[in-house]
């Protein structure tokens, strides 16, 4: 599904990734992890198409096709959602409105008829339910004086609506109690199947418990320095961060203060 | 240049003459009020851009302009009055009075859902009838100032077609109370005047509704004076939707007596050239008052709101939220004074204007003032002007939305902080789908 190879890409001159290469195949759920500054926030953004970052060298391809040529919107209907770490507060939209109409951009996109206002409150009523949110969140507007969590909690609606085939999770563990953490993580379980992958970025093992990941990787200075299965996950609860700076192959001189 | 303005002047003043010479009703005060206003307008003209509040805003071509004072209703009318116009405010079907061409309509007219006590009345006849020329001897003219704005000098000069709406004393009148103007002719001058008196601990809602006929080239100039005694309530909501090719120069006085409550919220949507001038001054203390407003202009249009927010007594409390769209060569003006006298303690007074551009070539100047005299007051105000934000763009975009609808849809969210306070249905829905149509978005509210 995914394929990212050799892949280079900063900001404002500032080179941040390194050489990545990942291959994430259907029905997998992949775990990002790494220090902060490790770029795997950077990752994210590309994959989703951020006009800030630039791909200097290597490439993605997504479904065969190359994913660097798609807007952000192009890459959205095509089934890539990125989850922000800090979801943006939309004032003025009502969360229905917004839904709505980025599911029905996608239905257009497929081919598909649109639903009309009364429909598609009966699907939203029902998507709801994967990450417990009653109905007075659809008239408010996106994101506007939400918790934490809740913003977090709408991400996944969202990602509950628009069914991508592949979903990257920035953070979404960050700031959520453990109440939340749970409700978050039982959405994204029961949004991932056989069809679609998941990955997972996130500095904790914590949200690892909740989503069990069959594949880890390590960033550190903007390359893969580790791989495994969940039980990397684990090790690196126990190990910190810490040992992996002294780890071959990063010439980064000066990086990874801390 | 000052000799052909003087001359455009005298053509007023003609016209005026011409009418006294009709009048077959004696009417002392009226007349004596008539003639200063005539003679004050011909001491200051029309307003010139060296004048510090007309600074931004030239009205050269309604001075230069042939425009007759509508004052018998040989219409040539532009266009056929759209029936869905006089039904734009369905809740007030039976509660408005229709003014095409500056002449009451009592064909379109209807005020069966109005309380008996309740007075709705053409500002003529009103000023004929004895039982209501107390009201009108006391109040009109008395808020807003002839003496300094040309534009209200010829209001009041000319002050022959409007509304008297007199709500008396612990009176709540439902349905609200929809004075529409529509001008359908070209090259007319109308002057409409509306003087809003609520008694103590009475309660309305009044929808002012400008429209003109597509196209047409027309000045409306109307003074709205609103006097609430103690206790009264009123939301007041201003729409104004003149054709792209009109001129409209407007001014709102209102007084606020003990402990009444005033929520404004004007529109501006029309007009190639609009003018707002509102005072709202707080006289008497434990008064509260909403002026919000939404301008969104396009194309060559130019709106300019001037407000005065004048806390005199202690214990008043003002919100101000004006909020602007402007797309393509457009320029808006925003000039908010609050003022807080010496001995206005306790004054709460918050003001804010926001604007969003939506092209290179569109403009806004913004002046918010904040004057305070007294010590002990709570004051805050702000303005901004900026651009659609690009992290909410991305956003968007990163849930499929193509950019062009994404920054409709910010749009429109910025609209609706204005709108979405508005308490009328008919007309929050009608706001809504002229915002969404103009940006073009395939949104339903």
């Amino acid at each position: 599904m995914l394929e990212i190879k050799n892949l280079y890409a900063g900001i404002d001159g500032n080179e941040i990734l390194k050489g990545i290469s990942l291959t994430v195949k259907k029905g997998e759920i992949h775990a990002i992890m790494g220090p902060n500054g490790s770029g795997k926030s950077t990752l994210a953004k590309v994959l989703a198409g951020h006009p800030a970052y630039q791909v200097t060298r290597g490439e993605v391809l997504y479904e065969g096709k190359n994913l660097l040529e798609l807007a952000p919107d192009e890459r959205a209907r095509e089934g890539i959602f990125m989850a922000f770490q800090y979801p943006i507060e939309v004032p003025g939209v009502s969360n229905a409105q917004f839904l709505r109409l980025a599911y029905n951009e996608k239905r257009k996109h497929l081919g598909e008829e649109e639903l009309d206002p009364l429909e598609f409150k009966d699907l939203l009523k029902e998507r709801a339910k994967v990450v417990e949110m009653d109905a007075s969140f659809m008239t408010r507007s996106v994101n506007e004086g939400f918790s934490g969590g809740e913003k977090k909690r709408n991400e996944i609606l969202q990602m509950a609506v628009l069914e991508p085939k592949l979903a990257v999770l920035d953070e979404t563990d960050s700031g959520l109690d453990i109440d939340a953490l749970r409700i978050v993580a039982g959405g994204v379980n029961q949004l991932h199947t056989a069809n679609n992958a998941v990955i997972l970025v996130t500095h904790y093992q914590r949200l690892l418990d909740y989503i069990v990941p069959q594949f880890v990787h390590v960033l550190a200075n903007g390359r893969i320095a580790k791989e495994g299965g969940k039980e990397l996950a684990l090790e690196l609860e126990q190990k910190g961060y810490d040992w992996l700076k002294a780890a071959p192959e990063t010439n980064g001189a000066g990086a990874g203060a801390n | 240049m000052a000799t052909e303005l003087k001359e455009k002047a005298n053509s007023y003043q003609n016209a005026f003459r011409a009418l006294q010479g009709t009048r077959d009703v004696e009417n002392s005060w009226l007349d004596r009020l008539r003639e200063n206003a005539m003679e004050r307008f011909v001491e200051l003209g029309f307003p010139s851009v060296k004048e510090e509040e007309w600074k931004y805003t030239n009205v050269a071509a309604i001075a230069r302009s042939n425009f007759e004072p509508a004052l018998s209703p040989e219409a040539k009318p532009k266009s056929e009055l759209q029936l869905e116009t006089v039904g734009s405010v369905p809740e007030a079907r039976a509660s408005q009075l229709v003014f095409v061409d500056g002449a009451l309509r009592t064909d379109l007219s209807a005020l069966s859902a109005l309380p008996e006590q309740v007075v709705a009345l053409d500002l003529d006849q009103a000023l004929a009838d004895e039982r209501y020329s107390e009201i009108a001897r006391k109040h009109l003219a008395r808020h807003a100032d002839y003496v300094v704005n040309g534009f209200t000098a010829l209001n009041t000069a000319f002050m022959n077609q409007g509304a008297l709406i007199y709500i008396p004393r612990g009176v709540t009148v439902e349905a609200p109370i929809h004075l529409l103007f529509v001008a359908q002719s070209e090259d007319k001058a109308n002057f409409p005047r509306v003087l809003i008196f609520a008694e103590e601990n009475s309660s309305a809602t009044i929808v002012e509704n400008y429209q003109g006929a597509e196209d047409a080239r027309y000045l409306t100039s109307p003074v709205v004076e609103v006097v609430l005694a103690e206790g009264a309530r009123l939301e007041h909501y201003k729409v104004q939707r003149e054709s792209v090719e009109a001129f409209h120069v407007a001014t709102t006085a209102v007084g606020l007596g003990r402990n009444s409550s005033y929520d404004t919220t004007t529109i501006t949507f029309g007009a190639k050239l609009s003018r707002h001038d509102i005072v709202v001054t707080m006289d008497h203390e434990g008064a509260e008052c909403w002026v919000d407003g939404l301008y969104l202009v396009t194309g060559d249009q130019h709106a300019d709101t001037h407000s005065v927010i004048d806390h005199r007594q202690p214990n008043c409390t003002s919100h101000q939220l004006y909020k602007g769209i402007l797309d393509g060569k457009s320029r808006a003006v925003f000039n908010g004074k609050v003022f807080v006298r010496h001995n206005a303690q306790k004054t709460d007074a918050m003001q804010t204007n926001k604007n969003l551009l939506l092209s290179n070539d569109a403009r806004v100047d913004t002046k918010p003032q904040l004057e305070i005299l007294a010590d002990d007051v709570k004051c805050a105000h702000g303005a901004a002007v900026g651009q659609i934000d690009e992290d909410e763009l991305f956003y968007l975009e990163t849930r499929g939305i193509h950019p062009d609808l994404a920054r409709n849809l910010l749009t429109y969210g910025f609209a609706e902080e204005v709108i979405a306070k508005i308490k009328l249905d008919s007309i929050r829905q009608q706001l809504d789908e002229t915002v969404l149509n103009r940006l073009n978005a395939r949104l339903e509210a």
